[in-house]
């Protein structure tokens, strides 16, 4: 009965259980509840993805309507992998979140707290999983208004610009591809994606199509932040509350990633989509501008949340460039890359969310000889940004191998040495908190106590996951192979 | 995973995080004893391979001891040690800490048995001598060292792009003897002669390490170029492209070091020297200039750190560091003096010090390879090594005129150290069979026949007598005295003056043009990406659309064309 249900499930719990949040009020229940769904949902999406590997694709018809009529749930290893990357971060966020959140916001807004992030989930959870083009808007809507809540309740007042520049953004992003979904019902009278995959190719050459394209490309890169495109992360990222930003970070543009793949590979098609815009060159050379870019200005950051967020910019680069690659190494390389990403950032901004607990600050300045007073947090911190720079034995390297082995198949050289280069901008801007932490005296007098464990075991969850997938690399590595493979048609 | 499998270099580098954390009474028995325990480590490390684990279907080995690995592995550490008592009054715990890490990686390097585990070594190599850099704390030494950081992020990205395209042309990472005729072979012999201070990136050496503080170039002048030796001895003898290179690196740094007046650059410069000997000695390719080179590279560690350590000890105790600033200090430091000038003797490959049993042996494998003009060029400029580092050094910082300087010898530990490296330099040269039992391959050479004994000092005392009488021109930067026969004095002078100049002008115009192109591009991205960059703003919500509407006409545009 449940496994029949599964895809429905993974929605309709976080769905219902986010009103359900809102009626507990007692802050304690809303925080245990929060939590428990969370793990139901982590339960329900490894489920789904065994019943993909094993079983292969399966569909869910909603409600007994038959698609292309009704709304249809699509799952294969491509959105099983991105749905178990979400539930596992909501997992594992979610017990860190009571200390950081009590600590971060007031009393009365915290059961608002757990429900708009139950409804991020949710929203996350719903793009990724729907084989319904307009849905993906619906759930896209969801979970952004959600989470311009989520980050305006952040304590700085900048928290609200950073929220509403968002807003804005985040708006013309999903109405572009509002429109771009629009036009395509237009030319060809469905939002399946399945159906709309095979209707576009009749019609691909008329203008309509084009202006859906690019509308589409522009609002998604907008979503997924793609250099120039990213300016209104930083802040968002670095004013939010804590728990926020670890869980955006890895969650949020990564579902938009998935969102460009399902659109640029499944339904308008991997030959419509690099030859209508030369979209190999434009998508490969805005990833490397934006890794270098972002990177550098990570470097002279001083808020180290807004360093990382500008180093999550730069992370989009490297995911964004398996893309340009169109070949099934690049994508498996991209889809690895969202996935150890999610592992290396969403430990760094945790350890830095316990940071911010105990000292009430981010800033380089203020974490001068943190790494005595805080010798575990700081200790993760530092073996997740060994992950970022890409050190053997983390994540971060089997993602640079696995993009530069697929480079280099398609021969090119310059871009896998200015890969190489721009890592070493990432020994920089870590190397800068870690010199704050451990190599300069801070204030003796000040006592500052290391973080609770409900804040460490969540970290050191991630932190070693950090290690343990840079050494037995084979579940990402075949998953995303698997996926990659899909994405391209290729083989099973 | 064994404990066979743990590198040794891993306790210095571990140990080096304990440095700031233990108090400071601690502090320095943690010094002495962790290069100590290094060296009995590296000593009882058995030979062969230890496969450590698998990653990504190959095998990672990250300590493979023999004959070769052992003997850097071993001066890296002994060198640890000798350092760690020099700088043991350095108050930057940093440096040091830094030094240890750097010193550790080196060790690692030497015992690597892949190329993943050598490339890791060597990047936390050039990271802990950017680090050792930067604890000098001066806006010179800040800048040198960003540039220092980047020349050596540039060779380290050549090096794993190549090491990349020869996994992915050979399906192994082992580390091993390569040729360098694919697009991956070249890329790593290149990121590794980066490392060596080969042309045409020779001058980050002397750009950086004369910047450093007085115990931070002690440390810098021992590990980079000579794991960078190693690596080449391990994987690309008889390189004929080597010998070309090597020739180069030895004049270039002669000519160099005999224009500069800086005591810790004229160093600097004869480390290029010096290294050239080795590289050299490896395009040669056979097993005795292999055997030489290795030696050299033990050899030249010890006495080049006993020359910066004097050296270091004059700018510790005056704050002076110019050749012009200095002099007549033997009167006051009797035994940096005596042991600066074991060093020079050394160096200069006089006989009974360890740079003679060396040194010789490479000259003897070009000989015994009919190399003739190779050989003429190495006892050319083994005339020349004596001349500026033999010589020039130790006569204008502690004899010369009088600069009225009265400093005293340093404090003990220091001069400790180098009382320690002055007795490996005449040790080894008395008895040399202790060392060449060291060496990887069985030595068939005797360094004290009277052939090599008269040529030896036929050369040095002949190059001595040159120095001599060309004195005024050596003390380039004091006023030269005029004379009733000053005309054909200073024609000569004005001819040799010219050409030194001119070459010195040349090297110092594409330096210069090279640190200030990437000292521009540092003020470029400072301009940029700097807290209030355009890259860094927070943008008006206005603009952001705007830009968002720029873009979507570009793709619309790109549709429809």
């Amino acid at each position: 009965m449940i496994a029949a249900h599964l895809p429905a499930l993974q929605i309709a719990i976080p769905l219902i259980a986010a009103p359900i949040c809102l009626l507990l009020r007692r802050e304690s229940l809303a925080w245990a509840w929060a939590t428990f769904i969370s793990w139901v949902v982590f339960a329900l999406a490894w489920m789904m993805l065994e019943k993909t590997l094993t079983g292969g694709a399966f569909n869910y018809e909603l409600g007994g309507w038959e698609a292309p009529w009704g709304i249809e749930y699509q799952v294969d290893a491509v959105n099983a992998f991105i749905l178990l990357i979400v539930a596992a971060i909501g997992a594992i966020v979610m017990p860190y979140a009571r200390a950081s959140v009590n600590r971060e916001i007031p009393e009365h807004k915290r059961g608002l707290f757990y429900t708009a992030y139950l409804l991020c989930l949710t929203g996350l959870l719903g793009i990724t999983i729907t084989g319904d083009a307009f849905n993906v808007f619906v759930f896209l809507e969801v979970s952004s208004l959600s989470s311009y809540a989520l980050i305006a309740m952040g304590r700085d007042p900048k928290a609200l610009t950073a929220a509403f520049q968002y807003l804005i953004m985040g708006t013309i992003g999903a109405t572009f591809i509002l429109i771009g979904i629009g036009l395509m019902y237009q030319m060809t009278g469905t939002l399946n994606m399945a159906d709309l995959a095979k209707r576009l190719p009749a019609v691909e050459d008329s203008r309509p199509v084009l202006a859906a394209f690019a509308f589409f490309i522009v609002g998604v890169c907008l979503k997924l932040a793609l250099f120039p495109l990213h300016l209104w992360l930083p802040n968002a990222y670095a004013y939010a509350p804590s728990v926020v930003t670890a869980f955006l970070a890895a969650t949020a543009t990564k579902v938009s990633v998935y969102v460009l793949y399902r659109f640029v590979f499944t339904i308008f098609g991997q030959s419509f989509s690099f030859d209508v815009i030369p979209l190999e060159s434009i998508l490969l050379v805005l990833s490397l501008a934006g890794i270098f870019a972002a990177s550098t200005v990570a470097i002279f950051q001083t808020n180290v949340k807004r360093l990382l967020a500008y180093s999550s910019v730069a992370q989009i680069g490297y995911i964004m460039l398996g893309v340009a690659l169109v070949t099934v190494a690049g994508l498996t390389a991209s889809i690895l890359h969202i996935f150890n990403h999610a592992i290396m950032k969403g430990a760094l901004f945790l350890c830095m969310g316990a940071v911010y607990y105990q000292i009430g600050s981010v800033k380089i300045e203020d974490m001068n000889g943190i790494g005595k007073k805080m010798p575990f947090t700081m200790f993760a911190f530092v073996i997740a940004g060994l992950g970022l720079i890409g050190v053997p034995l983390t994540v971060g390297f089997i993602s640079k191998w696995y993009l530069i082995t697929a480079v280099l198949e398609r021969g090119w050289w310059p871009v896998a040495v200015l890969i190489l280069l721009s890592s070493l901008l990432a020994v920089i801007y870590i190397w800068r908190v870690v010199e704050a932490a451990y190599f300069k005296s801070g204030d003796d007098e000040v006592v500052v106590e290391e973080a609770p464990l409900s804040m460490l075991i969540p970290i050191y969850v991630l932190t070693g996951a950090s290690v343990y997938f840079g050494i037995e690399t084979s579940l990402p590595v075949e998953t995303a192979a698997e996926a990659a493979r899909q994405l391209l048609g290729i083989g099973g | 995973m064994t404990i066979s499998s743990l590198p040794p270099g891993l306790i210095l580098v571990f140990g080096a995080f304990l440095l700031p954390i233990v108090g400071p009474f601690l502090r320095p028995l943690l010094v002495l004893a962790l290069p100590l325990l290094t060296i009995w480590q590296v000593w009882h490390m058995p030979e062969g391979a230890s496969p450590a684990f698998t990653l990504m279907g190959y095998e990672i080995i990250t300590v493979n001891v023999d004959a070769l690995g052992r003997l850097f592995a071993l001066i890296f550490s002994l060198m640890a040690f000798a350092g760690g008592l020099f700088a043991l009054n350095q108050k930057r715990i940093l440096e040091l800490s830094a030094a240890f890490t750097y010193a550790g990686s080196a060790v690692g390097v030497a015992f690597a048995g892949d190329l993943i585990t050598l490339f890791v070594f060597w990047e936390i190599m050039a990271l802990g001598s950017t680090i050792v850099l930067l604890s000098a704390d001066t806006p010179q030494a800040t800048k040198a060292a960003m540039r220092y950081f980047m020349v050596h992020m540039f060779g380290g990205a050549l090096m794993l792009t190549g090491i990349f395209l020869y996994v992915f042309d050979t399906g192994g990472v082992v580390l091993t003897e390569m040729k360098p005729d694919t697009v991956g072979t070249a890329l790593i012999l290149a990121g590794i002669l980066v490392n060596a201070a080969a042309p045409p990136l020779s001058a980050w050496l002397a750009d950086a390490y004369p910047e450093a503080s007085w115990s931070g170039t002690v440390f810098l002048s021992a590990f980079t170029t000579k794991a960078a030796v190693y690596v080449l001895i391990r994987t690309f003898p008889g390189t004929e492209l080597l010998i070309y290179v090597g020739v180069f690196m030895i004049f270039y740094g002669i000519t160099m070091a005999l224009l500069e007046n800086d005591m810790r650059r004229i160093l600097a410069y004869s480390i290029v020297n010096q290294v050239g000997f080795m590289v050299t000695g490896i395009g040669i390719g056979t097993e005795m200039a292999l055997n030489g080179a290795a030696a050299h590279a033990f050899a030249h560690i010890i006495y080049k750190a006993l020359l910066l350590m004097s050296a270091g000890s004059v700018l510790y105790m005056t704050g002076k560091r110019k050749c012009t600033d200095l002099g007549g200090l033997f009167q006051s430091m009797p035994l940096t003096t005596l042991c600066g000038t074991i060093g020079a003797l050394a160096i200069s490959a006089f006989p009974w010090t360890s740079g003679f049993v060396s040194k010789s042996m490479i000259n003897q494998a070009a000989a015994n390879e009919h190399l003739a003009l190779l050989w003429f060029c190495l006892m050319a400029a083994s005339a020349g090594v004596f001349l500026h580092a033999g010589i020039k050094f130790p006569w204008f910082v502690f004899f010369q005129k009088d600069s009225g300087l009265r400093p005293k010898d340093p404090p003990w530990n220091m001069r400790f150290a180098m009382i320690l490296f002055s007795a490996f330099c005449i040790g080894l040269g008395v008895w040399p069979e202790h060392l060449y039992a060291l060496l990887p391959f069985a030595v068939d050479y005797e360094p004290y026949t009277d052939a090599h004994l008269l040529n030896a000092l036929q050369l040095l005392l002949f190059a001595g007598l040159a120095f001599f009488l060309m004195l005024p021109m050596m003390k380039r930067t004091l006023t030269i005295s005029l004379d009733t026969d000053w005309f054909y004095r200073r024609l000569a002078t004005a001819i040799i003056d010219r050409i030194g100049t001119f070459i010195g002008n040349t090297d110092k115009a594409i330096r210069e043009r090279t640190m200030s192109g990437l000292n521009s591009i540092l003020d470029y991205v400072w301009q940029h990406h700097g807290p209030e960059g355009s890259m860094a703003r927070t943008w008006t919500t206005g603009n952001m659309v705007l830009l968002v509407t720029i873009f979507l006409c570009v793709y619309l545009v790109f549709s429809f064309i």
